[in-house]
């Protein structure tokens, strides 16, 4: 009886770790091994983590009935606000200096 | 030939013909992880008999490709362990299993050489093994208590450096091994 283990990758030292993809394993030590394989052995991981597929909750729904997007962060129109500050201003974005 | 080229060409055929006939599971294995698996032990296997046959090489005047292509099938120094078709997981396994331990034991024994040269390919090559060697372990404990393993060791485990003469199955492999450089007059650049 065979898991699927997904298998999460970090590039360099310090940065955060990126799903890599998945193996299919009967137990841990496989696992490990099919990982280091296929996600570490050209030098191309500077560390894995190696889980379960049924360790991980997931979460799929997300449910806005009352469409109360003022609580989103992206509501905020900040663009159009740098702009027009920087219009007061008289100064350009930093890319057209 | 010296005693030390005859041990480097022991162990590099060894090296690549269980690199090919580990090669064979290339797109068969009985499952899709496994298949990336024993490929890249072959390619491992394979890349440990170009280094070996390099060092071979440069004692005896010639190059690695003419040692590994060039030679008749009978002047290949490989142990029967290592020739036979396999095309049964559980005998693959076994063999896999009884090369890795006895390939560990010569491993040790090189890099105690005192041939600096020598001690130093074998260390690196035992890198690469260690890995090989966990791969073998975890199959050995997963089919310990299948009597079709236990009966593929056992007639396995006589074969293991046996190098008196060679099994029929030797010169097929050659053949198909070789056929392309034969398909050209010797000494061709490729």
């Amino acid at each position: 009886m065979t898991n699927i283990w997904e298998v999460f990758r970090q590039e360099r030292k310090g940065q955060a770790f990126q799903h890599a993809g998945s193996v299919e394993a009967p137990d841990e030590r496989f696992a490990e091994w099919y990982a280091r394989e296929q996600y570490g052995r050209r030098g191309e991981s500077a560390a894995l983590w190696v889980v379960r597929r049924d360790a991980i909750l997931p979460i799929e729904e997300f449910v806005d009935e009352l469409n109360r997007n003022y609580h989103r962060v992206d509501g905020y129109p900040l663009k159009e606000k740098l702009k027009e500050a920087r219009d007061r201003a008289g100064t350009a974005a930093a890319r057209d200096r | 030939m010296t005693e030390r080229a005859q041990l480097l060409l022991e162990i590099a055929d060894d090296e690549l013909i269980l690199g090919w006939r580990d090669s064979e599971w290339t797109g068969i294995a009985p499952l899709l992880e496994e298949d990336v698996a024993f490929s890249s032990i072959a390619q491992n296997e394979i890349g440990h008999a170009r280094a070996l046959y390099e060092l071979a090489a440069r004692e005896l005047g010639t190059t690695a490709d003419e040692l590994a292509f060039d030679r008749r099938p009978e002047e290949y120094r490989c142990c029967l362990l290592v020739e036979l078709r396999l095309p049964e997981w559980e005998r693959t396994i076994a063999r896999h299993v009884l090369y890795e331990q006895a390939d560990a034991e010569r491993l040790e024994r090189l890099k105690a050489s005192d041939d600096a040269e020598l001690a130093g390919l074998a260390a690196k090559i035992d890198r690469e093994e260690i890995y090989h060697r966990l791969h073998a372990e975890m199959w050995h404990d997963r089919l310990r208590g299948e009597p079709r393993y236990q009966a593929a060791l056992e007639e396995l485990r006589p074969l293991v450096d046996e190098r008196d003469g060679h099994s029929d199955e030797l010169e097929p492999l050659w053949k198909e091994m070789t056929s392309v450089r034969r398909s050209q007059p010797a000494g061709t650049r490729w």
